[in-house]
């Protein structure tokens, strides 16, 4: 059996005297789609900083497939194949949607920082933006400025350039924060057929996102995971229950 | 490879057709115009323009290289210009000694010294691009300034490499000729200046059109998200300011054949402010902004000197009132007005264009007036201020009433324009 698809152990970080994230251990399996959950302020997306790199953890490790990351630059970790989205939109707005997802594919293809080629003659590129657009339903605005694109549409264009470098592991940040209903239903649909066959790690506020789009969740309060299992099992978990009391709306669409 | 099949993947790249007209079509008429201008027979003082133009040309797009391309804002952009010159200035002096005693060389045109510019230029952009680099944003912006009082305070400190105050002298008659071309009369000296400044835009813009230059934008929009696509910006950012660096120093290898002189003025800041007001006065958000700066700044800066001596004033106020009301500059300006006048069967976009144009010329008159006056007032000598015959005295109440009421009219509905939507924006 190879290594999990991505491990963190005993992961802890502080910011000064504030402990944020204390004593994290989690094993995600290759595949395998998993959900973080957690009132507000739970340090859910201190978590996912940390697995991406933009903060070093104060201690505890972070293996990707085996290999440790923790302690790696962003862009080095993004290299190993593990590629995330934001909870705010976080695209190249004054390019289009086509030049968004071109920067998305660049590395993947090794095109590096080359500066003797034109980026309109390499047709691997134009291909595999191509197929990421087409992918994402966003073929007919390819030529829009990203910054002129509706809501619904940026958080489309946010998960294209996360998947556009091919990354084996995929983190997303409360994709469907701020989006109708309808267009949730069409997000999920997206983020099944984009992550089909990857390792997903996604944070989420919408319980029927979490609990009709995962294999497992974690439920973390105040920077400690108190539970980990299939949905049936967390339904049904007593701590969680409590941590979740007097949020009426969510404990009710949990238990439905 | 891919765990999806798709039947037909769309090709989203533009066409052909788009691609010459916006792509190949520009860089034609540039060389259409470069070798049109000799037709006319200028005269020596309209060849040393031209020449200075186009060596503006080349420096203030490598500077938006920086500004426009990456988002970085640099306060000391001449030290590669100075530097790159400083090193074709050597090697110009390198081909004249050869050209007694041979040696390598001997064998160099001084009509490649551009090149030499180009790696003095890169070097230097490499080796102080490696910490400054490291920073982006106001950091980077300081330390630019910083690196640039330190490179021209020791531009005056070692002689034997920046030549002291009277700066480096060379003799651009030596060594191979190349096209026949001997650099002694100015008209030869005007095809040297072409053909470098077209190679210099074109390879510039063809830049832009690359992996590197693509990430290069992406970083001026968003750093953050660079990383997380595989990118180090800091990476990113250093090797655009290494050719960002090398291509001011052809426009300084270019300075150096066509002045064959350096002086360490030219690796101060003031130079450097002056390209930064090319690049914003022209527009850096577009790719021709720096282009229209160079023009219009290299004209000012050798023709209005003699109709004003308040022409440095007039310049601070064009750059003022650009970033306050064509925040797209000269080419945003143009483009605005191309707009308008292509929707002008309607008729709204032509009034507001002609609006802002009457507003515009309002507000300048009545800012000349005022500065005149001015400078005439403060000179004590008792002159007036006689613009097309009109006689304005600066002792008397009128013409300073005229200016003020010019000026506050046209200013005051530049503004009610601008808050209608802004222009060229």
């Amino acid at each position: 059996m190879s290594a999990p698809a991505l491990q963190l152990t005993d992961l802890r970080k502080n910011f000064g005297p504030a402990k944020i994230i204390e004593g994290v251990s989690l094993d995600i399996a290759r595949g395998e789609r998993h959900a973080i959950i957690g009132p507000n302020g739970a340090g859910k997306s201190t978590l996912f900083n940390l697995i991406s790199g933009l903060f070093p953890p104060s201690s505890g490790t972070i293996s990707l497939a085996g290999r440790q990351i923790s302690g790696l630059k962003p862009h080095q970790i993004n290299r190993l194949g593990l590629s995330r989205s934001f909870q705010v939109s976080n695209i190249f707005a004054n390019m289009s949607v086509r030049e968004n997802v071109r920067c998305g594919v660049l590395w993947s293809l090794g095109y590096g920082h080359s500066f003797w080629r034109n980026i309109g003659n390499l047709k691997e590129v134009q291909r595999k933006t191509a197929e990421v657009l087409e992918k994402v339903g966003l073929t007919d605005k390819a030529d829009v400025p990203a910054v002129l694109l509706t809501y619904a549409d940026q958080r489309t264009l946010e998960i294209a350039i996360t998947i556009a470098g091919g990354a084996d592991v995929i983190l997303l940040d409360e994709p469907t924060a701020g989006m109708s209903h309808s267009e949730t239903d069409r997000a999920i649909k997206l983020i099944e057929m984009a992550t089909e066959g990857k390792t997903l790690l996604i944070v989420e506020h919408d319980m029927g996102v979490v609990f009709g789009l995962s294999d497992r969740i974690s439920v973390l309060v105040y920077g400690e995971i108190i539970a980990t299992g299939t949905p049936e099992e967390i339904r049904g978990n007593a701590r969680v229950r409590e941590a979740y009391l007097g949020d009426e709306t969510e404990f009710a669409e949990m238990s439905a | 490879m891919t765990d999806y099949s798709l039947d037909r993947v769309p090709d989203l790249a533009p066409s052909v057709r788009y691609k010459f007209a916006t792509r190949v079509l520009p860089l034609l008429l540039l060389a259409l115009i470069l070798l049109s201008i000799p037709l006319f027979e200028p005269s020596r003082t309209w060849l040393s323009l031209f020449n200075a133009i186009g060596i503006n040309m080349v420096f203030a797009l490598s500077y938006n290289m920086l500004l426009g391309q990456a988002g970085m804002l640099s306060f000391g952009h001449a030290v590669y210009f100075g530097l790159g010159g400083y090193a074709a200035m050597h090697g110009m002096n390198a081909i004249e000694n050869a050209s007694y005693d041979g040696g390598l060389w001997a064998a160099f045109p001084m009509f490649a010294l551009p090149l030499v510019g180009f790696a003095g230029g890169a070097l230097a952009g490499a080796v102080i691009g490696w910490p400054s680099c490291r920073r982006a944003g106001v950091p980077f912006a300081m330390i630019s300034l910083g690196i640039a009082e330190l490179v021209a305070a020791a531009g005056f400190m070692f002689i034997s490499v920046f030549g002291g105050e009277e700066g480096i002298t060379g003799d651009r008659m030596n060594g191979v000729e190349l096209f026949g071309l001997s650099l002694g009369p100015l008209g030869e000296v005007y095809w040297f200046i072409a053909f470098w400044t077209f190679l210099g835009v074109a390879l510039m813009y063809a830049f832009t059109r690359t992996p590197l230059g693509k990430l290069a934008q992406a970083v001026r929009d968003n750093p953050e998200r660079v990383q997380f696509v595989g990118y180090n910006p800091n990476r990113v950012r250093y090797l655009v300011f290494i050719a960002a660096g090398g291509f001011a120093g052809l426009a300084g290898g270019m300075s150096a054949v066509n002045y064959e002189i350096f002086t360490p003025e030219s690796l101060s800041v003031i130079p450097s402010g002056l390209v930064l007001l090319m690049a914003f006065i022209g527009g850096a958000r577009y790719f021709a902004g720096p282009i229209l700066g160079a023009v219009v700044l290299t004209y000012m800066q050798s023709n209005l000197s003699d109709y004003s001596e308040a022409w440095l004033l007039y310049l601070g106020l064009l750059f003022i009132g650009m970033i306050l009301f064509a925040p797209g500059g000269l080419a945003g300006l143009l483009l605005s007005g191309t707009t308008a006048l292509r929707q002008s069967l309607s008729g709204k976009g032509l009034v507001r264009a002609g609006a802002f144009a009457i507003s515009a010329l309002l507000s300048a008159t009545g800012v000349i007036v005022l500065v005149e006056l001015a400078v005439r007032h403060s000179n004590g000598f008792g002159e007036a201020f006689e613009p097309f015959s009109f006689h304005l005295a600066p002792d008397q109440m009128m013409p300073w009433a005229v200016g003020l009421v010019l000026a506050g009219v046209g200013i005051g509905s530049l503004k009610v324009l601008s808050r209608q939507g802004g222009m060229g924006s």
